[in-house]
């Protein structure tokens, strides 16, 4: 038998649990305030990247990573994902030192998809940029794909395997029904088996009225892109000790990002953003590609982040309620690990042992009580 | 950062009245125009313009210079070939001047921002050879320019049958006019003749228009249904069809000047989301004002064309209703006082604008001149045609942000002033739903284009 | 094509000249590029970065941006929206521009 799931937040997570469920059979209603890939999932930098990430991620990082490589089997469409690798560069010995530690402690852990490069290297897959990086932290591999393609792909194969999307709809209120629960939205009321909170920067405000507080705030990280340029840069590039992601689309195109945020207006649910951020970004890029600063930026933008305090996300079961999944908070890094969601997600609908480690993300890490 | 009592961004009709009237209650504006010279588009080039001879530019291109003058007080600090590249809702303005960026900040705004000619998508109207009826005018005014071979005016509106009386009176030939009003607009504008007629000065001068047209033999091609332009690599000819016809006629020409009306400009009130609604009388976008002319962004005001069209009389006034305004919200005035002062304004203005019923019916621009038809190009820039955005709303894109991610359309180097509206329309269009519920691009700063190193150094001195 | 009501020339006014590619072009103070290049027989300022198709300027009041010229090293000026200045180096812009070699 069939049991009704209601997934709040239609992103590239929401999406990506409303496909696995689907695809186990699920009836499946992905409920969103906007449209689908409206904020973070839709207006990210689109980076696909396994370089740099929390240790405890790494895993999924990588599981993930497997599924971009078959995105074409999975969803019809290879969501522009161009695997040209990504590359941290060291601006000083200090950064270089940062990295050569980063690399050590990977290495210890089991994982060999991080490497250092020499000045030398970094000059050859790099030769645009400024001469005084002394090397690199790079990923083969990694790269970028294309963000509300991506979340439109997924949320078009979930809509084929049964799931439906009702957007525009703002859920105010939540109560126990029967076993289940009962979700208010506008006019209509929405009955569930089971819960999945996706919601992103808003999924804050279930987990209250789930009796779960979290440490989530909004964030509005920055994103800029200049006119279209002729080629020179191959790979997605990151700077070590400043917020830096830059990388060059087919089209010529560049994109600067990296963490800069911007300001978030939680009244009319959009992020602004802010000048001396982006100034902070247009150094950093100048100061690596000096010739960048006759480029001229075009549009500036800010998608609306769910940042988790200890900026990992929460993925498992509520600590309160046995029928409510977590998927939230993936604090600005979340776009890569979306394909590996919706699987974790379904495990746990169906009482699984998730395939992979999780634990680190339980919602119960907030609730320890705090020694006398 | 400096914060200034009033800042004015244009110097066309409104922008122009707007400073005036603030001068007037003791507010010393700040004037910022994109360019080198003030006068807006319709007073372009005024005072150095090397059409000397009066007539040809008409008593209403000359009326300008008063306005001028009353900017050109010493008390005024106006600021041209300044461009705004951003402006947040906290009333900070980001300025470019002689490449070099700057921040201000202003207690209170006046976006004076005016208007643009609405896009008229037909096949081939990339090609260099086409242009606008604007730019045939802005041409004339600026450089005394005109076409060199008989030129083809096609479309509608006043501006187009100004253009091509100042043109006659230039003694350039006309080729012909491809008059695209329909048939049955006549008709249907006669209604609101009567309200016109509160205008009536205004509603002469048009027949006067016509009549100077019709007396000088100027082939007048009336009722045309279709329209294209051929060329390799450059305007060759034009061909169109007329209502009822259905063949293709052709005329040789190296210069089409196309017109189908102007709309608001709202690059700027869009990119501080200012709340815009569907003018389904005007058939455009604009800000929803108040009775000072405010946005729904408290301190940011919207006077002229740029808040929905009312021709550069009105915008004069309404200049100084936001004037006012500005007077009122600095506390320089009483509420009953800038009432009082206002009144004559309202009902000038009132008076103005009757006659815009009648213009609006009778040049609503047909569904053809709007909508490109799949093959031709909606985003000049990104290359993309109509069809595509048709099939974008297949795929299930419901607005223009979601369009952009699979086409670019809208991205290019005009930011998407060119498309918005008709990939607004297309989407609404193909999707069955309003334009209201379609919605527009999302727009952000920079307004135009600035460099990384301008932006770098816009912090170290902000 | 444009021609001027009253050539600069003609008016013994003084002029103002500057290069467009290889050709030397003459203009009256206060013009625009774009202006000055259309009254000089140049109907084509740039080719599309997408399909290299030729452009030339359209609006005249920097709405559309498909007058962009390179200026003194400058690339995607508006030309309708830059005052000619002796001695200035303008060219036409192929493509998407490049930053370095």
């Amino acid at each position: 038998m069939s049991r009704r799931v209601v997934v709040v937040g239609a992103g590239f997570h929401g999406c990506s649990a409303a496909l696995r469920l689907s695809n186990q059979g699920y009836e499946v209603t992905v409920i969103d305030k906007a449209y689908a890939g409206r904020h973070a999932s839709g207006v990210n930098a689109g980076g696909v990247r396994r370089l740099g990430r929390h240790p405890a991620e790494i895993p999924l990082a990588i599981a993930a990573w497997e599924r971009w490589q078959n995105m074409t089997s999975i969803v019809g469409d290879d969501c522009g994902f161009r695997p040209v690798g990504q590359i941290k560069v060291a601006e000083s010995d200090n950064d270089m030192a940062i990295l050569t530690e980063r690399e050590r402690q990977v290495h210890n852990l089991g994982f060999h998809h991080e490497k250092l490069i020499n000045r030398d290297e970094l000059r050859k897959r790099l030769p645009a940029l400024a001469g005084h990086c002394p090397g690199g932290l790079a990923c083969d591999g990694d790269g970028f794909a294309n963000p509300y393609r991506t979340v439109t792909a997924w949320r078009r194969e979930a809509e084929r395997q049964g799931a439906c999307f009702r957007e525009g709809i703002e859920i105010t209120g939540i109560e126990p029904k029967g076993n289940g629960w009962r979700l208010s939205g506008g006019e209509e009321h929405f009955d569930a088996d089971l819960l999945v909170n996706c919601a992103g920067a808003w999924a804050g405000e279930l987990c209250k009225w789930l009796g779960e507080p979290v440490p989530l705030t909004a964030e509005a990280p920055m994103l800029m892109i200049t006119e279209r340029l002729s080629p020179f840069l191959g790979t997605v590039v990151g700077a070590t000790s400043r917020p830096l992601s830059f990388k060059q689309f087919e089209n010529g195109t560049v994109l600067i990002g990296g963490g800069v945020r911007g300001v978030v207006d939680t009244v009319r649910h959009v992020a602004e953003t802010r000048l001396d951020g982006l100034s902070e970004n247009a150094d950093t890029v100048v100061s690596l590609f000096p010739f960048m600063k006759e480029a001229r930026i075009m549009r500036t933008w800010a998608g609306v982040e769910a940042v988790m305090q200890d900026h990992i996300p929460v993925i498992g079961l509520s600590s309160q309620h046995d029928n409510v999944i977590h998927a939230f908070g993936f604090s600005a890094h979340g776009y890569q690990l979306g394909p590996i969601t919706g699987e974790i997600v379904a495990d746990l609908a169906m009482e699984r042992e998730p395939k992979l480690p999780i634990t680190p993300f339980s919602i119960q890490r907030f609730q320890t009580p705090c020694p006398e | 950062m400096i914060t200034h009592d009033l800042v004015i961004l244009g110097t066309g009709p409104a922008g122009m009245a707007a400073a005036t009237m603030a001068l007037e209650h003791g507010i010393t504006p700040v004037v910022i125009d994109e360019q080198p010279a003030a006068g807006g588009q319709i007073y372009r080039a005024l005072e150095r313009t090397p059409v000397r001879d009066r007539q040809i530019l008409g008593e209403d291109y000359w009326s300008g210079e008063s306005l001028i003058k009353g900017l050109k007080d010493p008390q005024i600090d106006y600021r041209p070939a300044t461009t705004v590249w951003q402006l947040t809702r906290q009333r900070e303005i980001g300025l470019l001047h002689d490449d070099k960026a700057e921040m201000i900040c202003a207690r209170h705004i006046i976006l004076a921002t005016g208007a643009m000619e609405r896009p008229m998508p037909i096949p081939g109207w990339t090609l260099p050879g086409v242009m606008t009826a604007g730019s045939g005018q802005i041409l004339l005014k600026s450089a005394g320019a005109v076409p060199q071979a008989p030129v083809v005016l096609a479309g509608c509106g006043p501006l187009l049958l100004l253009l091509a009386t100042q043109y006659l009176r230039a003694g350039v030939e006309i080729a012909a006019i491809l008059d695209t009003t329909p048939r049955d607009r006549y008709r249907a504008a006669l209604k609101h003749v009567p309200g016109a007629l509160r205008n009536a000065s205004t509603l002469l001068k048009g027949v006067g228009l016509l009549r100077e047209l019709r007396r000088a033999g100027v082939r007048h091609i009336k009722g045309v249904s279709a329209l294209r332009a051929e060329g390799s690599g450059q305007l060759e000819r034009v061909l169109w069809k007329q209502q009822g016809d259905d063949n293709w006629q052709t005329l040789e020409t190296p210069t089409l000047l196309l017109h189908q009306g102007v709309i608001p400009n709202t690059q700027i009130t869009r990119a501080v989301d200012c709340h815009h609604e569907w003018d389904e009388q005007q058939l455009a976008w604009k800000p929803r004002l108040d009775e000072w002319l405010g946005t729904d962004i408290p301190g940011i005001a919207v006077a002229g064309d740029g808040g929905g069209i009312v021709g550069a009389k009105a915008a004069g006034m309404q200049g100084q209703l936001a004037g006012l305004g500005a007077a009122l919200a600095l506390g320089k005035l009483t509420l009953e006082n800038s009432t009082q002062r206002a009144q004559p304004i309202r009902k000038a203005l009132a008076r103005d604008t009757a006659i815009r019923p009648f213009l609006d019916v009778l040049y609503r621009p047909a569904k053809q001149w709007r909508l490109p038809d799949d093959d031709t190009l909606a985003c000049r820039c990104e290359e993309v045609t109509g069809g595509e955005v048709r099939r974008m709303a297949e795929m299930g894109c419901r607005g223009p942000n979601q369009t952009k991610s699979f086409t670019r359309c809208g991205m290019g180097p005009c930011q998407g002033r060119m498309c918005g509206i008709t990939v607004s329309e297309l989407l609404a269009d193909a999707n069955q739903q309003s334009v209201e519920e379609t919605g527009y691009y999302r727009l952000r700063p920079p307004f135009k284009p600035i460099t990384l190193g301008q932006l770098a150094k816009a912090a170290e001195e902000g | 094509m444009f021609k001027r009501l009253s050539p600069p020339e003609a008016t013994n006014e003084a002029v103002v000249t500057f290069r467009f590619d290889e050709q030397t072009v003459t203009a009256r103070p206060g013009d625009t590029v774009a202006a000055a290049l259309l009254t000089s027989g140049i109907s084509i300022c740039r080719s599309t970065p997408v399909s290299n198709a030729p452009r030339a300027p359209y609006c005249m009041m920097g709405v559309c941006f498909e007058c962009l010229v390179e200026v003194d090293g400058n690339p995607n000026v508006q030309a309708c929206q830059v005052e000619v200045r002796d001695g200035m180096h303008v060219h036409t812009q192929q493509g998407a521009r490049r930053l370095i070699s």
